[in-house]
């Protein structure tokens, strides 16, 4: 069976005695849109990052397997050798969209080649005539090719992180991860960047896992949604089963500041317009 | 006025501190006891300035009126001066910026960020005169053991300020490379050097400054530039000439640092 993202049994323990990823295990399929939400501190971020290589998983705890379009990126704790070429092939969009601030909007995109180009040339930041038009064509698709020449710390930070997301166009990647995307947007930025995440998905095939804070975006732009508290699944399926009544169940306690942003209405219906969403004080929510 | 003190609340103000109170009169009793155990080694006799006044207010007649006569000799020797702080800044800095990385805990390993450290405080811990007298020996008198002098002691002194900067940066632009599949030498190369240019370059200007500055007595140890001149004046008591040559030293370097922090100030 092929699969885009397949997470067996990984657990990542930072401080003795609490895991941050406890024996998750999961699978994507090729084409998926899929959010990945919790509480803050429910291991979403570290999740990620083991799917993308950038942390090793428990050596001695499960099986800690993770492949990505059936290549292996770890393997009880270890990391795969080939790692640096096998990141080329997955895009990270990280919340803090982690540009270079100093340079141009272009370069940041062709940074996306970095993996696939000779590494004579890119050492000494050269990038041919057909690279930079694949770069400019990126920054097209997400509508930002008019600040190309702008230095990234210019930009909003709506447009900084479409710049983000053209950079992991510019790879090429068939994977894209992407980490909080939107938590430190306004909402119209959010939408804007949500609608090309999801326009990535429908048009390119690319398989997205996306981070979320916010259970209402989750449920409008992902069909499936996978939930995680203390770094446990507590809920794998369809997004449109995620009601007001399931979440709380699922979220005990922590339900609140999952459902801080939350729609009213019993029976969730995604809003025509986010920035009119009404927000539900926590004070408000009862016990 | 009055309606604020009528309205001010009633606030304690915290007593004194014993502790810290006990801690600062222990600071400078220590700071006492070092100046007063030091004064015998350092041959401290004020009372001499006071009692060779005369002889002294003598020796400074010597230097008025300077004698600028030989100014273009003297102007030429300043300009080979600075050539010499041209070229030890420009290898040094080159040489630094490899260094400086390997030296940098969050790029480099710890079993080469150690000995590469210690190899820079030796660099730094050596005047530059005394690198001047040794490769004075080694490749002859004149300005080119100056140029090796500045170079090796100003290594030392940049990779360790350019390694600061390193280890200040903001570790998810190179993050964000990593993830792109990029190598670690496009790690640096994308991620961590725009980060810290602006300051590369302003300590590098910086260090040009101070390097004209000690290029002037590199020549007093035979490694060439306007010391050489300087050194052979005083030893022959031409005062007047001397007094030439310092305030031609004077222009230069203050010409030197007021453009070159300008130059800082435009990176910044
Ligand atoms: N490098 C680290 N060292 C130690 N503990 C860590 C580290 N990274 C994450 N943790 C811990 O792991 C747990 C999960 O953190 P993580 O950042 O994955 O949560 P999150 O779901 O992304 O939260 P948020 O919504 O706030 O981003 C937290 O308890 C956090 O303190
Ligand atoms: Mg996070």
């Amino acid at each position: 069976m092929t699969s885009a993202i397949q997470v067996t049994n990984l657990s990542k323990t930072f401080r003795a005695g609490s895991r941050a990823v406890d024996d998750v295990s999961f699978s994507v399929a090729p084409g998926e849109m899929v959010a990945l939400i919790g509480a803050s501190g429910s291991g979403k971020s570290t999740l990620l990052r083991h799917v993308a290589g950038l942390v090793e998983a428990d050596r001695d705890v499960g099986e800690g397997f993770v492949t990505v379009d059936n290549r292996r990126i770890q393997d009880r704790g270890k990391i795969d050798p080939d790692i640096r070429s096998l990141r080329r092939d997955i895009g990270f969009i990280f919340q803090q969209f982690n540009l270079i601030d100093r340079l141009s909007v272009l370069t940041n995109v062709l940074c996306g080649v970095l993996g696939r180009a000779p590494r004579w040339r890119t050492t000494f930041l050269w990038f041919t005539r057909e690279e930079k038009r694949l770069a400019m064509e990126c920054l097209a698709r997400v509508g930002i090719s008019g600040q190309a020449q702008q230095r990234a710390s210019t930009l909003s930070g709506g447009q900084q992180q479409r710049a983000a997301i053209a950079r992991a166009l510019a790879q090429k990647a068939r994977v894209v991860l992407a980490d909080e995307p939107i938590s430190s947007l306004d909402p119209a930025s959010s939408k804007n960047v949500m609608e090309h995440l999801a326009a990535i998905n429908r048009d390119d095939g690319v398989t997205v896992l996306v981070s979320l804070h916010q259970v209402d975006y989750a449920i409008r732009y992902c069909p499936r949604t996978i939930a995680l508290r203390d770094g446990k699944i507590v809920f794998d399926g369809s997004s449109k089963k995620l009601t007001r009544a399931v979440l709380t169940d699922l979220y005990g306690d922590s339900s609140i500041e999952l459902l801080g942003e939350q729609h009213e209405t019993q029976d969730f219906r995604p809003p025509e317009h986010l920035p009119e969403t009404p927000r539900l004080a926590p004070e408000a929510i009862p016990a | 006025m009055t309606s604020i003190t009528k309205t001010r609340p009633n606030i304690d103000i915290p007593p004194r501190d014993l502790k810290r109170s006990v801690t600062n009169i222990a600071m400078w009793a220590v700071l006492a006891g070092i100046l007063m155990w030091s004064w015998e080694g350092a041959d401290m006799r004020p009372m001499d300035l006071w009692t060779d006044a005369a002889n002294m207010s003598a020796f400074a007649k010597g230097f008025f009126p300077p004698d600028m006569h030989r100014w273009p000799t003297f102007m030429a020797e300043m300009i080979v001066t600075v050539k010499i702080a041209i070229w030890g800044t420009a290898l040094a800095v080159v040489t630094a910026i490899p260094f400086g990385i390997m030296s940098s805990e969050n790029i480099a390993p710890f079993w080469l960020v150690q000995p590469v450290r210690r190899l820079m405080d030796a660099f730094r811990a050596i005047n530059e005169i005394v690198f001047a007298m040794l490769f004075v020996v080694a490749v002859g008198l004149g300005p080119f053991a100056g140029v090796l002098a500045l170079w090796i002691h100003t290594v030392g002194v940049l990779a360790k300020l350019m390694s600061e900067a390193v280890e200040a940066i903001d570790p998810e632009p190179v993050e964000g490379i990593r993830a792109t599949g990029g190598t670690k030498l496009h790690e640096i190369i994308y991620g961590v050097i725009p980060q810290v240019m602006p300051l590369w370059i302003s300590f590098s200007l910086y260090r040009f400054e101070s390097n004209v500055r000690s290029a002037t007595v590199l020549g007093i140890v035979g490694a060439g530039g306007i010391g050489v001149l300087l050194w052979e004046l005083i030893r022959s008591f031409e005062y007047a000439e001397t007094a030439a040559v310092l305030i031609i030293i004077v222009i230069s370097v203050t010409v030197i640092d007021m453009f070159s922090q300008f130059l800082r100030r435009l990176v910044i």
